[in-house]
């Protein structure tokens, strides 16, 4: 890739930017003072926790704001005209057409009620650009140069007859219908199964170098934005922390907390042998009605060791879980528990049973009932399994809440006044508050920022530590899978793929399955995406 | 590692934490942006809410007093003149405040109690419990309630209890749809599952974690089913099957009194005292509906906007 001033003329320039957002009857800084410029062909990465304001910043570089916030100072030139002074009515001429955005979820911007064409072109054709039928053929080409599988007609179908990937794609050729001079990709491949991900990124690369497309790519992953940026703009409480072009910020980051950033991949656990069978699943089957999810699948958890389940959606890792707790009854095979087999459904499962396996969800926010404060929350399994009350409920509550490193501020917060990692954190007390000695952890990490992250599966680790938990970790990231697992349990289709001790899956030889899963996670490595790309034609 | 990464701690990420406010600090701050409808709504209401507590000590004569001269006209003892047996009609519009509202009162939180308690059982089951209440509740729906409650009415006699048992169970069926499809929503969170998980009984689910989460629309159905009960037990008691005399109540004061509209063209007060317990009737309507707009306006998110 090329350094930056070559890549052409200047076309967007952010100068001192402020954005404002209205809550709790106050007006509260989200973007304080950003320069930005951004040339003709260039790819700017925009990297930063959750909060950061860069997604808020992606958009004011179309001058557009979410509904209450507004844009209070600075300058946004885009090709000469400043966009921050603009009514909506004429900024909307270019919205679409001259600047477009790609979401990131695509299942969720599409209107399930139009053919996917009709919806790629429609901005196209309204402006007028081209006509009905060019815009249709040119879709069609586009449709192709995203390597969309059978180009000339799959147009005609509906948003839900396509998978989550091939959506991602056709809102790219949708974005990249009008030939627009500047795109805004706000975390595209983030919902993505890493397999599909990199399929994704390749098309989104090739196109954007095709057309000569200036693009800003928001995203927390830092691998991706490796593969994509020309340059990255770190961002962090609405401030720029670091800007600089891709190689020499991956290889030489100057401040501390970029340096930060790049450090968490580096997390490591030494791994345990797996000693006796903790819980041990033989031959399950399950289906939901009449689909079968679970072939046959048998997995051995030694106590006190780490056993990752790694697979995409689908895979039936989540219905795995689901059969260890009895949510799910399974149709064939059996769970044993501690030497003792354990009933097929909930409500035939003694209470003591119930509290020994606890389960901490993917989505913190969902998890936990929004009307509850923290210290009901931690309270109420005190109370259930323990018939703790009264004072010593407060007590063991704040001990709780200093195990998971938080104190007790917390306790009369409502889940709505926490932030993604201090949720999760209160996940993780509820479940310890039981005293349970397996703990199914459903991707608890996935949906966070990558320095909370480490936050969360340190805490994890220690509390394995100290306690002698057990947990079985659902994940699809490999990453966490390298830092925190003992045992490795590969899924693919509702099968057991691969099993053992961490060293030997990541260890040549693979099965087929494995081989793909592991070369698809992205590298820290401008150069991986290009590679893996050629190595993968060739093969 | 982690000790250069910008003091990273858990205690000290960000959250959107609200600023602390008392129920009345709050309550104050939504009066200041609500519309003008809805104080208006607000103050008739506690003006009639007035009305049905103090009515012993505001109304000039008894509910039931009756004095010599039937179909008096507008006068300074009377001030809206007396009925066809000569009982003050100001005393008794002040007193159908209180029945009629209080009635209406009963049965709506009695329909809710119904409606909500097996909606919520229904959206927590969705299988065969479901299927028989829901398809219970298109029976009763498919009848027309008014002539369902005259017919009920009649077989079982017009007593206020009865009124009360029998309205309430027609429109909890409204109120079971609704508390359904909203907790449907809510049953699919993880919150719920992990209370499940946990072994929690139904009891505990229904209460604690579904229903403060569906309240909002809850509220705002409450403020809507109360001003269609209300219109029907006024229906009802016009129909003459309703609240029985000597209770006063608007709505048979309305009927009891139809007649003098006639007169309207000889003296035009006498005409609009039938008038009177209907559009006491008609304000209170008016009223409560102003007031769950706002409520449903404010709790829907669009309030957010400037």
């Amino acid at each position: 890739m090329s350094s930056n001033s070559d890549k052409g003329d200047i076309l967007l320039e952010i100068k001192d930017l402020e954005v404002e957002g209205f809550s709790d009857e106050k007006w509260h800084d989200i973007v304080k003072g950003v320069d930005l410029t951004l040339r003709r062909g260039e790819v700017m990465g925009l990297i930063g926790e959750s909060g950061a304001g860069k997604s808020t910043l992606g958009l004011a570089a179309m001058g557009f704001t979410q509904p209450g916030c507004r844009i209070r100072g600075g300058e946004i030139n885009f090709d000469g005209i400043d966009l921050a002074k603009l009514s909506d009515v004429i900024k909307r001429r270019y919205w679409g057409t001259r600047m477009t955005y790609v979401a990131q979820s695509a299942a969720a911007s599409f209107n399930p009620a139009h053919r996917l064409i009709a919806q790629t072109t429609a901005s196209t054709v309204r402006s007028g650009a081209k006509s009905k039928e060019d815009a249709y053929q040119d879709a069609r080409g586009l449709y192709a140069a995203l390597s969309l599988p059978d180009p000339q007609n799959i147009g005609e179908r509906y948003p839900h007859q396509v998978s989550g990937g091939q959506l991602q794609r056709v809102m790219t050729a949708m974005a990249m219908s009008p030939r627009p001079d500047l795109i805004i990709f706000d975390e595209p491949t983030t919902a993505l199964d890493v397999t599909t991900q990199v399929e994704v990124l390749s098309a989104m690369r090739e196109i954007v170098e095709t057309f000569n497309t200036a693009a800003i790519y928001i995203t927390h992953d830092l691998a991706v934005v490796a593969q994509m940026a020309d340059f990255i703009k770190v961002l962090r409480y609405g401030k720029q922390v670091e800007e600089a072009d891709t190689r020499s910020m991956l290889s030489t980051p100057k401040e501390a907390y970029t340096k930060s950033l790049w450090s968490v991949r580096s997390l490591e656990k030494e791994e345990q042998k797996g000693g006796q069978s903790f819980l041990s699943l033989k031959g399950i089957d399950a289906s939901y009605g009449t689909i079968k999810v679970l072939h046959n699948v048998s997995i051995e958890v030694a106590k006190g060791t780490t056993v990752a389940v790694v697979g995409e959606s689908g895979s039936g890792k989540s219905t795995t879980a689901r059969v260890i707790t009895g949510l799910l009854p399974q149709t064939a095979g059996s769970v044993e528990f501690d030497g003792k087999g354990l009933l097929k459904s909930l409500s035939e499962r003694k209470k003591e049973e119930k509290r020994r396996i606890q389960m901490i969800y993917q989505m913190a926010d969902t998890a936990m009932n929004p009307r509850q404060t923290v210290g009901e929350i931690i309270g109420r399994p005190l109370e259930f399994y323990l018939g703790i009350r009264g004072t010593q409920k407060s007590k063991r509550v704040l001990e709780l809440l200093e195990m998971i490193e938080l104190n007790g501020n917390f306790i009369q917060r409502l889940p709505g006044e926490l932030s993604g990692g201090q949720k999760q954190r209160i996940c993780i007390a509820r479940a310890l508050a039981a005293e349970p000695d397996l703990i199914i952890c459903d991707e608890v990490t996935s949906a966070l920022d990558q320095i909370v992250q480490e936050g969360i599966l340190k805490l994890l680790m220690r509390l394995q530590m100290e306690l002698g938990l057990t947990y079985l970790f659902i994940t699809h990231d490999i990453s966490t899978v390298k830092a925190i697992s003992d045992q490795v349990v590969v899924m693919n289709q509702g099968e057991v793929v691969e099993q053992g001790q961490k060293t030997d899956v990541f260890q040549p030889p693979h099965p087929e399955y494995t081989k793909l899963l592991l070369s698809s996670v992205p590298e820290m490595d401008p150069d991986w995406l290009t590679n893996l790309n050629s190595g993968r034609r060739e093969a | 590692m982690t000790e250069n990464s910008d003091n990273y701690s858990a205690a000290g990420e960000v959250g959107a934490v609200l600023e602390k406010r008392t129920f009345w600090t709050r309550l104050k701050i939504d009066m200041k942006k609500s519309p003008w409808t809805a104080r208006f709504g607000m103050l008739i209401i506690l003006f009639y809410a007035i009305m049905a507590i103090f009515a012993p000590f505001i109304a000039p004569y008894g509910e039931a007093q009756v004095f010599a001269t039937p179909y008096a006209p507008w006068s300074s003892e009377f001030i809206f003149g007396t009925d066809q047996i000569g009982r003050d009609i100001f005393s008794r519009l002040i007193y159908g405040a209180r029945n009629t509202v209080g009635i209406a009162v009963a049965t709506t939180l009695l329909a809710f109690l119904i409606g909500g308690a097996f909606g919520l059982i229904a959206a927590i089951d969705r299988s065969y419990i479901d299927q028989a209440f829901s398809r219970l509740v298109d029976v009763f729906m498919a009848i027309p309630s008014l002539i369902f409650a005259l017919v009920l009415l009649s077989i079982f006699g017009s007593t206020v209890l009865n009124l009360i048992v029998i309205i309430a169970v027609l429109d909890s069926t409204r109120v079971f749809r609704l508390t359904r499809a909203v907790a449907i929503n809510v049953v699919v969170m993880d919150y719920v599952e992990a209370a499940r998980l946990r072994g929690e009984g139904l009891g505990w689910i229904m209460r604690k974690e579904i229903l403060p989460n569906i309240m909002p629309p809850l509220i705002a159905e409450f403020g809507l089913r109360f001003c269609f009960v209300f219109l029907s037990i006024a229906a009802l008691s016009f129909l003459g099957v309703g609240i029985q005399p000597p209770t006063a109540d608007w709505g048979s004061m309305v009927r009891e009194n139809a007649s003098l509209i006639q007169f309207a063209q000889y003296d035009l007060k006498a005409g609009l005292t039938p008038l009177l317990p209907a559009s006491a009737i008609a304000l209170l309507t008016v009223a409560v509906n102003f007031v769950v707009d706002w409520f449903l306006h404010k709790t829907s998110g669009l309030g957010d906007e400037q």
